[in-house]
């Protein structure tokens, strides 16, 4: 073997010698490549895992955490769900429809894996400014690409987000949630248990498609990466549907043993995982394997990453009826091997073993880093804002409109109602609110949930930002009645030999470890995606967080549009000079930069606190949180729905008037509530020890907003309408 | 003997093509001024076997007209050659 | 009264149209595999939504070749209720139990909205218990819903009842705003000449709880109810 073969697999000279060591041999090509796939950052968490492993992960309901193919979390009566959030940007980048497809696909057979049923998708998406051709071509492919293979299985795709911004123009992100039901005594895990036992595989046939995405998906993008397209595979969503009816239908059966899919490095991984997580062997024989092509390889059949294959462990008096059962569904299923109990993933191929290594050395045995961190220098500039050097708002109306029409504000219509987020019939809370939520039929409960991140404020300070990350998640789900449960997260970072790049990333895992701590939501599982460079520009740091709320009663969900005319609009949280990182100093100014706003954790508790208590006492009519846009954007945003408009009356107190209308201090909330319950709220307020404000009220078609008893902004609904809805489908064209 | 039928379909005349027109623009945009019409259909390339050139065609006439293309929308084209 | 709901491989929308039949209109419902050749155990049939075999080639090209179609087809043309929802309607279409055919829609995108429906015909068993100028808002959720048919067989249908429901503003105003996927004259469900076979684009399934934001498509399961419970 020579070092050019393992250096252009993506291993390290010293990682080969760790390899010649376990196995007291040279490795053959074919073991090579299992090692270069298992050993690279994506499959291994090399460079992450020490971090990682501060997160906390336990909790009463947490019934799985981190280290399966997804987190479980009771939810009383029997009932569980399973989430997990997962990154799929370089195959996004190169070929967006496929890339963001089969990143569907494969959050979805993570889900079915465990036993549960997939109820529902969520996305975060960012993508470069829209005034880019590319980024536009690819904002386009990948929200069809979502569409085409969310639509096509039938799980509704029910919530997300979306961001524009220079940094992403090369590497854009591309995070699908999938959010799944079971019955807690029904979870199945990817272990490969009991010798004897037959391996079956089921669903596409192999083929060259996927090779090394891993390692693909483990180094920076450059202009080179454009002839990568063949590690791009192709998702079949008709397929995936089948495998998914089948598989749940085995394992509501009990007719599994253990169960993995077919993700990123393929065959190699979930052989090795499997044998691995159960302390076992496998023997497979690659002459069974279904291939699209003649002539393959045992290196291309080991690493192919073909979508829309499934594992399974059976007991041998099983085996006849699951290929039974897979065939009645129109499913190939073939027994490639059987379980051992010597430890060693053994691979034949025309007679003859063309790999042999043990198992858990391919799994657990990576080494481990601990990447350099330095505290990045650019901090040192952004951080110098000073708020003097910036004018104060001129005219707010024009303001307003400006950032309604700006896309990381815009109504995001045009990419969600491309999405079928119906089917099932149980979303009772559409996209476009602060969460979804959805009920859960035959029981009183309901589910909400979102996937947030302000990856400027992570930018401008990481430990900050990934803590405010996590807040707004719970605060979205708390303006929907729903009583956060915990957290999937995807961390997407540049590249983590960089010092700065580890910096960031260290920080962020400790801001969002802490406000997962304070808000008992502990982090069941994720995901890491490093080397999100071009051409050596590293993304900002975008945590992206997933977070499943419960509500117990779904009849008292709560939405963020003014009900009725004649409301009181009540203001909770304190409003501060706090425009660092702000939309509207990156809108109107043109500058990121300053500190993002402060957070204290015991004050959002007390805020998610109080809300529960006000939306389960009836007294609330609309909730909604204060993100990007501060007050004054919130606001439009509540006449919307209903074509309910407002008159508020706001005093500066000493602060500057666009701090108090677009600043973005935290654990801030709107709500509406009718004039005969507000005694009551604020009486509840009090108690809770959160700052609470009458500031206006429902009604009419205009926005009236009075600062100081002077009326700054007299906008009509229909105006800011087509303003905030129109923007992004204008910019497509 | 062993055939490839090469299966061309396309939306009727009659029957307004929006990708088509799509293109056309996105064509007109690139400065193809001179583009006059776009029409995008299907290619299907089907490999079988047949005794003789007569029984073939009207095999892939009689495929197409069942299932590889509807008579409401699509007209469809195709070349027979044997391999 | 009896629905049987038609599961083909791809189906998605089966659940739903089950759960409202069976839960919420308190009425007997069972799947019918699409390998299953005997429907004649059921009052009415529902082809639901979905993505039959992937949509692959064309939608509903390849379900309408499936086992059950045969007696679907039969069961149709011997008088029996068949409503096809969506892709359901798609397969009607191959299967020739409705005229006209639908594919792209002329935006190219997928669309999933609320829409309002003007009811055209009243005089179906799918219609005949919604009160006059009644409309429905009921939501559609295709790629592929842009309804065609030529000129002479629009004539035939128009002049014979056929369209059933297009698409309108809130205010009924059948125009060119309230058309979501470039469908003929707005054409959102049509039947056959018998009246007893509708297909429609707009999924009422998805539209007969108040939780769930309209409760209209509702009117549609009651018409037909209505109509078997009179021709008992």
């Amino acid at each position: 073997m020579k070092a050019e073969d393992w250096r252009k697999m993506g291993l390290k000279d010293e990682e080969y010698q760790l390899i010649t060591e376990v196995i007291g041999r040279d490795p053959n090509f074919v073991e090579l490549g299992m090692y270069s796939v298992m050993w690279s950052e994506h499959c291994s968490y090399k460079n992450s895992k020490e971090v990682l492993r501060t997160f906390p992960t336990k909790g009463e309901r947490v019934l799985q955490g981190p280290g399966e193919n997804a987190g479980i979390v009771d939810i009383g009566d029997g009932l569980a769900v399973c989430f997990k959030i997962e990154s799929h940007n370089h195959p996004s980048a190169i070929e967006p429809y496929q890339g963001a497809a089969t990143g569907v696909g494969g959050i979805i057979r993570d889900i079915f894996t465990m036993g549960a049923r997939p109820i529902a998708l969520l996305n975060s998406l960012r993508f470069g400014t829209l005034e880019d051709a590319r980024a536009r071509y690819i904002f386009n492919g990948v929200v069809s690409g979502i569409a085409g293979y969310g639509n096509c299985i039938g799980i509704p795709t029910v919530g997300g987000e979306v961001y524009f911004d220079p940094c992403y123009q090369g590497n854009p992100l591309v995070n699908a949630m999938c959010v799944g039901l079971l019955e807690t005594d029904k979870i199945k895990r990817g272990q490969a248990s009991g010798m004897g036992n037959p391996v079956i595989l089921v669903g596409a046939r192999t083929g060259r498609d996927g090779m090394h995405g891993v390692t693909f998906a483990s180094e920076e993008l450059s202009a080179a990466s454009e002839e990568k397209r063949p590690a791009v595979q192709v998702g079949d969503p008709f397929m995936e549907k089948l495998l998914l009816e089948a598989c749940l239908e085995l394992i509501y059966n009990d007719d599994v043993v253990g169960i993995q899919d077919l993700g990123g490095a393929g065959l190699t991984c979930a052989t090795s995982e499997m044998a691995s997580r159960a302390g076992t062997g496998l023997e497979i024989e690659l002459d069974r394997v279904p291939c699209r092509e003649q002539g393959m390889t045992p290196y291309e059949i080991m690493l192919s990453e073909s979508q829309e294959r499934m594992l399974m462990v059976v007991l041998p008096e099983k085996e006849e009826k699951v290929h039974e059962v897979f065939r009645r569904w129109g499913l190939t299923s073939t027994t490639i091997g059987h379980v051992t109990g010597d430890g060693i993933l053994r691979v034949r191929m025309g007679g003859k073993v063309v790999a042999e290594v043990p198992a858990r050395s391919l799994a657990e045995d990576a080494p481990v880093y601990c990447p350099a961190f330095v505290e990045p220098a650019y901090l040192r500039t952004t951080a110098q804002l000073q708020l003097a050097e910036i004018p104060d708002l001129g005219d707010a109306e024009k303001v307003l409109l400006q950032l309604l029409s700006a896309p990381n504000i815009a109504s995001k219509e045009w990419v969600w109602q491309q999405y079928d987020y119906m089917v099932r019939t149980c979303t009772v809370v559409l996209p476009g609110s602060d969460a979804a939520v959805l009920r859960l039929r035959g029981t009183k409960k309901g589910l909400a949930m979102t996937v947030d991140c302000n990856s400027r404020y992570v930018y401008l300070d990481p430990y900050l930002g990934g803590k405010i990350a996590v807040a707004e998640a719970a605060r979205n789900l708390v303006c929907s009645g729903g009583e956060p449960l915990a957290v999937t997260d995807c961390l997407n970072f540049g590249n983590p030999e960089k010092a700065e790049i580890f910096w960031q990333f260290r920080k962020a895992v400790e801001g969002i470890s802490e406000a997962c701590l304070a808000f008992a939501t502990p982090v069941i599982g994720g995901n890491v995606s490093f080397y999100n460079e071009t051409n050596g520009e590293a993304i900002y740091p975008t945590p992206t967080v997933g977070m499943v709320g419960l509500l117990e009663d779904v009849e008292k969900r709560c939405t963020q549009e003014f009900k009725a005319e004649g409301d009181l609009i009540v203001l909770l949280g304190e409003t501060y000079d706090e425009l660092g990182g702000s939309e509207y100093l990156a809108t109107v100014h043109g500058k990121v930069a300053g500190m993002p706003p402060a957070l204290e954790l015991n004050k959002e508790k007390a805020l998610h606190k109080l809300l529960l208590d006000a939306i389960g006492k009836g007294l609330l009519k609309s909730a909604h949180d204060l993100s990007e846009g501060g007050l004054a954007v919130a606001l439009a945003e509540c006449t919307f729905g209903n074509n309910i408009a407002a008159t508020v009356e706001l005093q500066t107190n000493g602060l500057r008037s666009d701090s108090l209308l677009f600043g973005e201090s935290q654990s801030r909330v709107l709500l509406s509530t009718a004039a005969d319950k507000v005694e009551l709220l604020l009486a509840l307020a009090v108690q809770e020890n959160v700052p609470a404000r009458v500031i206006g009220k429902t009604g009419g078609q205009k926005l009236s907003l009075t600062v100081d008893g002077r009326e700054v902004i007299n906008l009509s609904l229909d105006n800011m309408m087509s303003a905030w809805r129109e923007a992004i489908g204008c910019l497509l064209k | 003997m062993m055939w490839k039928a090469e299966i061309k379909v396309l939306l009727k005349k009659s029957v307004l093509d929006p990708q088509g027109q799509a293109v056309e623009k996105a064509l007109a945009s690139l400065g193809y001024g001179n583009v006059q019409d776009v029409r995008i259909g299907k290619y299907l390339e089907v490999s079988f076997a047949a005794a003789s050139q007569q029984e073939a065609e009207a095999q892939v006439r009689e495929m197409s007209e069942r299932l590889l293309t509807n008579p409401v929308i699509e007209d469809y084209t195709f070349e027979l050659v044997e391999v | 009264m009896k629905f049987g709901v038609v599961v083909f491989p791809g189906s998605n929308c089966d659940l739903d149209a089950y759960h409202l039949v069976k839960d919420v209109l308190g009425q007997q419902a069972d799947y019918i595999w699409h390998q299953e050749e005997n429907v004649s155990a059921f009052d009415c049939l529902i082809l639901p939504g979905g993505f039959s075999y992937g949509d692959y080639l064309r939608c509903g090209a390849i379900a309408r070749f499936s086992p059950v179609m045969k007696s679907v087809v039969a069961f149709a043309r011997s008088g029996g209720l068949v409503i096809g929802i969506c892709n359901g309607f798609q397969v009607l279409l191959e299967a020739g139990l409705l005229p006209g055919a639908l594919y792209r829609n002329l935006c190219l995108q997928f669309r999933c909205l609320f829409t309002h429906l003007k009811v055209e015909n009243r005089q179906t068993p799918f219609t005949g218990g919604i009160e006059p100028g009644r409309l429905l808002k009921i939501p559609i959720a295709h790629g592929e819903g842009n309804y065609y048919a030529d000129a002479d067989t629009l004539r035939r249908m128009e002049a014979n009842g056929q369209i059933v429901f297009r698409y309108a503003t809130a205010d009924g105003e059948v125009t060119d705003t309230a058309n979501p996927n470039g469908s003929l004259y707005n054409i959102a469900g049509v039947c056959n000449e018998m009246k007893n076979v509708l297909g429609m684009m707009p999924h009422p399934e998805r539209a007969g709880e108040a939780a769930l934001g309209s409760e209209d498509g509702r009117l549609i399961f009651q018409s037909i109810l209505k109509s078997w419970e009179g021709s008992r």
